[in-house]
């Protein structure tokens, strides 16, 4: 080796370039994962603000914290499989372990108190994938962005002296985003059930449902009850936990059904927009049955392990453009990780 | 004798190979759990399928390794750091190895198909919230110790290509190695 020796200013620039180099990827790394930009939206933040409205309980999901556990199965007929390959729409019959919650990250919160409810399912293919998916009962999401779901729920935190939320700051909110007008609509004079057997529940976000040829067809989905809507009866407004009590009395006299819908959207209806229902006049298709035979309390119930992503999907449905789908995949996750941890810790 | 100055040309190519994917993979991770844009599922859906191919890169190359000569380091290296070397290198292996394997190990905990296209594999651990509570924080600090070692190897490979100029550098580099 013919090595000349290195001039004291040739050292110093060499170690020089020996630290930066190394120095500037940690610093990339630090960017990339959020840490330098505070004011950038990530995950964290957005299970932050959950966490500041529904207040912290560990141990439970960060949103739609109140729930049980229920067990059942889809019986498809085959009709969707002209839209999806996915084993799941063939004629045949899928399990599924599902959850029934509401809305708002307050696990002790009366059952009347929130008008908003969910049921979460998750279909277990023989192949083994699976499909996972959170519906409401409501007909559309109240705003279009992450942004916007960020800021409604800082918007509407309590205020620390009324410990009501402010006026101001919600007006303010719906002059920033006025697509959430109609929900606010909606839900004014929206009368919740008295069971979650006769909710609604709506997929919401658009997916694509990918047939055997390849080709993607843009559509959304309802699970639509067997049962008669009932309103909500004052009994029921004083009961804190007349959900569950009726789901376990309706199970005790027999399976509850309901029909999953298929809505194909029209070619001008938008993927990336939840704040708005696709007109009723387009193409649905009924796909199947779900039966609901059991339920369990949430807590070591078979639906407590399972963060119900709605990115877990089966070949043969993709996620659309619909920004809302990346948000909750990235949040629902975070909340899985301190969830599981915090109820790991107290074992 | 010919003495061996680089490593066999196929560890030298799986080794900057390697080195690519765990600095994308570092970089793809901590975005992919932090982004609530689009870019979350376009890095998850690499995120997999690349740490199951840094997986069966490793195991070629840990056969590699143990089957071909390498270069010994320079005789006038000090002890303290040979063996650091050494430690380094082997740590450096063990975490190549074990964190796609974590990670494969938690999704399977928390109940997560792994597929790979169409193929679904099979879950390497039971369901179990306990197992997930414990590996997916684990994942998380194999991955912050493996990008420290990852930048202190870096460091270090410069101080011998810049400073030292002692041929450690050229060994995985092997730019006109044997002839200098």
């Amino acid at each position: 080796m013919n090595k000349s020796s290195l001039s004291t200013r040739q050292k110093i620039a060499r170690l020089a370039i020996i630290a930066v180099i190394p120095l500037l990827l940690i610093t990339l790394v630090l960017w990339a994962g959020g840490w330098l930009t505070p004011s950038r939206l990530t995950s964290d933040k957005l299970v932050t603000a959950l966490q500041q409205s529904g207040g912290h309980h560990p141990g439970y999901r960060r949103n739609h914290a109140k729930g049980v556990c229920v067990l059942g199965d889809f019986a498809a007929n085959g009709n969707a499989s002209t839209l999806s390959r996915a084993p799941l729409f063939a004629p045949g019959t899928t399990p599924v372990v599902g959850r029934f919650a509401i809305a708002g990250g307050n696990p002790n919160a009366p059952d009347y108190a929130v008008p908003v409810r969910s049921m979460a399912l998750a279909f277990y293919q023989k192949n083994g994938e699976q499909w996972r998916t959170g519906m409401n009962a409501m007909p559309f999401f109240p705003v279009q962005s992450v942004q916007g779901f960020y800021d409604l729920q800082i918007a509407t935190l309590p205020d620390a002296k009324t410990g009501k939320p402010d006026p101001a700051k919600i007006q303010a909110f719906v002059q920033q985003h006025p697509e959430i007008t109609p929900f606010f609509a909606w839900a004014k004079q929206y009368v919740p059930s008295s069971s979650w057997t006769s909710d609604r529940f709506n997929s919401l976000n658009a997916f694509n449902f990918v047939d055997a040829e390849g080709n993607p067809h843009l559509v959304r989905w309802s699970m639509v009850p067997h049962a008669d809507y009932q309103p909500i009866t004052a009994n029921e407004k004083g009961d804190a936990q007349f959900l569950q009590n009726d789901l376990q009395q309706r199970l005790a006299q027999g399976p509850q059904r309901w029909d999953l819908i298929i809505t194909v959207a029209g070619p001008h209806d938008k993927s990336s927009d939840a704040t708005v229902a696709w007109p009723a006049e387009r193409q649905t298709i009924n796909a199947g049955t779900l039966t609901i035979n059991k339920t369990t309390p949430q807590q070591n119930g078979a639906c407590n392990d399972i963060n119900y992503d709605p990115l877990i999907l089966p070949n043969g449905i993709t996620a659309s453009d619909d920004p809302i789908l990346n948000a909750r995949s990235s949040a629902y996750a975070k909340s899985y990780n301190a969830r599981t941890r915090e109820q790991a810790e107290a074992n | 004798m010919k003495q061996n100055n680089t490593f066999h040309p196929a560890l030298r190519a799986i080794h900057w190979l390697m080195a690519a994917a765990i600095m994308a993979m570092l970089f793809i991770g901590v975005a992919m759990v932090a982004t609530v844009s689009s870019l979350h599922s376009l890095l998850v859906a690499i995120h997999k399928p690349l740490g199951l191919m840094i997986l069966l890169l490793v195991i070629v190359r840990l056969w590699l390794r143990f089957t071909t000569a390498k270069p010994a380091l320079p005789a006038a290296l000090p002890g303290w750091q040979k063996l650091l070397a050494h430690l380094s290198h082997w740590a450096l292996y063990a975490m190549m190895l074990a964190q796609p394997l974590i990670g494969w190990a938690m999704l399977s905990a928390a109940g997560y198909p792994v597929t790979l296209g169409n193929v679904v594999l099979p879950p390497v651990v039971a369901v179990s919230n306990d197992a997930y509570a414990l590996l997916r924080p684990l994942h998380s600090w194999v991955a912050l110790a493996l990008f420290l070692t990852v930048m202190l190897h870096l460091a270090a490979a410069l101080f011998h290509g810049l400073i030292l100029r002692d041929g450690v550098f050229s060994s995985m580099a092997g730019s006109g190695t044997s002839k200098r």
